[in-house]
């Protein structure tokens, strides 16, 4: 293989893997922040947003020197997927900046009387992430694609949150502020599953050349008894 | 490719098995005229290679004259359609009887092109014919290549995996004088079947 080709498409892979571990770290960090109330995580998270934008234009340029050599078969799905993949962790890094800030706002609220266990989201949902980037690293389509199905948990995990933050809002207007702060960080944990699904079906792509993108899902029903 | 003309019957000891077939004859049939077939199947050689001594007009027309075609009206006709058809006539118009060998690389080349199409072939081959040239004259004859396309069906040769992917809508990978995989041209080069086409185009072997 060309030496110089080859040296790039290594430095892409370890740059991604350098900001996916990023993008891992900021939605933990945003979801210790939410859950504890924590101010000075929030800001952490914060700083990460701004390096995971740095990460993200870094990792462009790189591709298109890449793509500058007009690079064909798995390297150019690769190339494809690098640059599909660093948007997702990007976005994921902006709803992890939305959750801080939630987490932010709840801080200077006095809790709202609802017993909402946001684990039942933030569970499958970073771990959906997390399978996502070690399919991504270790270029497991299998495990892409066994991540996938989670992602309708995910969904119907949120619609059942959804449901019952309205009904409470409905009964407890003066706690709308805290319940929207909760809503908002629930909407922000499906978005999270949305792109870590984006990323498993481009793992399989870069592996496969298959594209799996917009195929019907089975029909799931919601757990809300597990909320 | 020189399977396809018959040009391995210009080899001494040339043996041939198997059969290549032309809308359904069979070009090494024993019946089969090879002259005859090479009017079918035009060719276009790597170096362009138009005649000296011939002025652009007289290399277009060449092929229609040694069939016999003496119609000057018919003959200027294909003239100017063969020259359009390889995007040379709005260069050459005013000088046709200009030597060919004043023309540059790129204009040599179409006016090439020119000479196979006047005859109507039914086929072009093409045998690398843009690696002598430079980015834009390659462009030309791409561009070219698209255009004739609609008309002829075109084989064409190269070794620049990027003028393949871009010029054709299939693409055949030979190696050692093997065919080693056939396909869509987009699915040759974004996912190939076959590891050693894989090997080749990423350049990790060969």
């Amino acid at each position: 293989m060309h030496g110089h080709l080859e040296k790039e498409l290594k430095h892409l892979q370890e740059k991604l893997v350098e900001m996916a571990a990023c993008a891992e770290t900021s939605v933990r960090l945003a979801i210790q922040a939410f859950k504890e109330r924590n101010l000075e995580l929030a800001m952490r998270v914060r700083n990460q947003d701004q390096l995971l934008d740095e990460y993200e234009i870094a990792i462009d340029d790189l591709a298109v020197q890449i793509l500058l050599r007009a690079p064909l078969a798995s390297d150019l799905r690769f190339v494809m997927a690098a640059m599909k993949i660093s948007q997702n962790l990007e976005r994921i890094g902006d709803e992890a900046a939305k959750i801080a800030k939630r987490a932010r706002d709840l801080s200077l609220e006095p809790p709202a009387s609802i017993d909402i266990d946001l684990s039942n989201i933030v569970d499958p949902a970073t771990e959906m992430l997390h399978n996502a980037l070690n399919a991504f690293i270790m270029r497991d389509p299998k495990l892409a694609r066994t991540t996938l199905p989670v992602d309708q948990q995910v969904d119907a995990i949120h619609k059942a949150i959804r449901h019952r933050l309205i009904e409470h809002m409905k009964n407890h207007p003066e706690e709308i502020p805290q319940c929207l702060d909760i809503l908002t960080t629930a909407k922000c944990l499906e978005r999270i599953a949305d792109h870590a699904t984006n990323i498993c079906e481009d793992v399989v792509y870069m592996c496969e050349a298959q594209d799996i993108r917009h195929q019907p899902k089975p029909h799931t029903t919601p757990k809300e008894n597990a909320i | 490719m020189r399977a396809l003309n018959r040009l391995h019957d210009l080899q001494p000891n040339a043996r041939v098995t198997g059969q290549v077939r032309l809308f359904g004859d069979d070009i090494y049939a024993p019946k089969a005229d090879p002259t005859l077939l090479r009017r079918r199947i035009g060719m276009v050689f790597q170096k362009s290679n138009p005649f000296p001594h011939m002025s652009i007009e007289e290399n277009v027309l060449i092929g229609l004259r040694l069939t016999g075609v003496k119609n000057r009206a018919f003959l200027k006709e294909r003239l100017e359609q063969a020259l359009k058809m390889a995007a040379l006539w709005d260069e050459v118009k005013d000088r046709l009887h200009a030597s060919a060998t004043s023309l540059s690389g790129g204009q040599q080349q179409r006016l090439c092109i020119a000479r196979a199409i006047a005859v109507e072939p039914e086929v072009l081959l093409m045998d690398e014919p843009a690696s002598a040239l430079d980015p834009i004259a390659t462009a030309k004859i791409e561009d070219l290549i698209q255009d004739l396309k609609q008309q002829f069906t075109i084989v064409i040769v190269t070794h620049n995996m990027q003028q393949a992917a871009r010029a054709s809508d299939y693409t055949a990978f030979f190696y050692m004088g093997e065919l080693i995989e056939f396909g869509p041209t987009k699915d040759i080069f974004t996912k190939p079947k076959n590891k050693k086409t894989e090997d080749y185009i990423t350049g990790r072997f060969g």
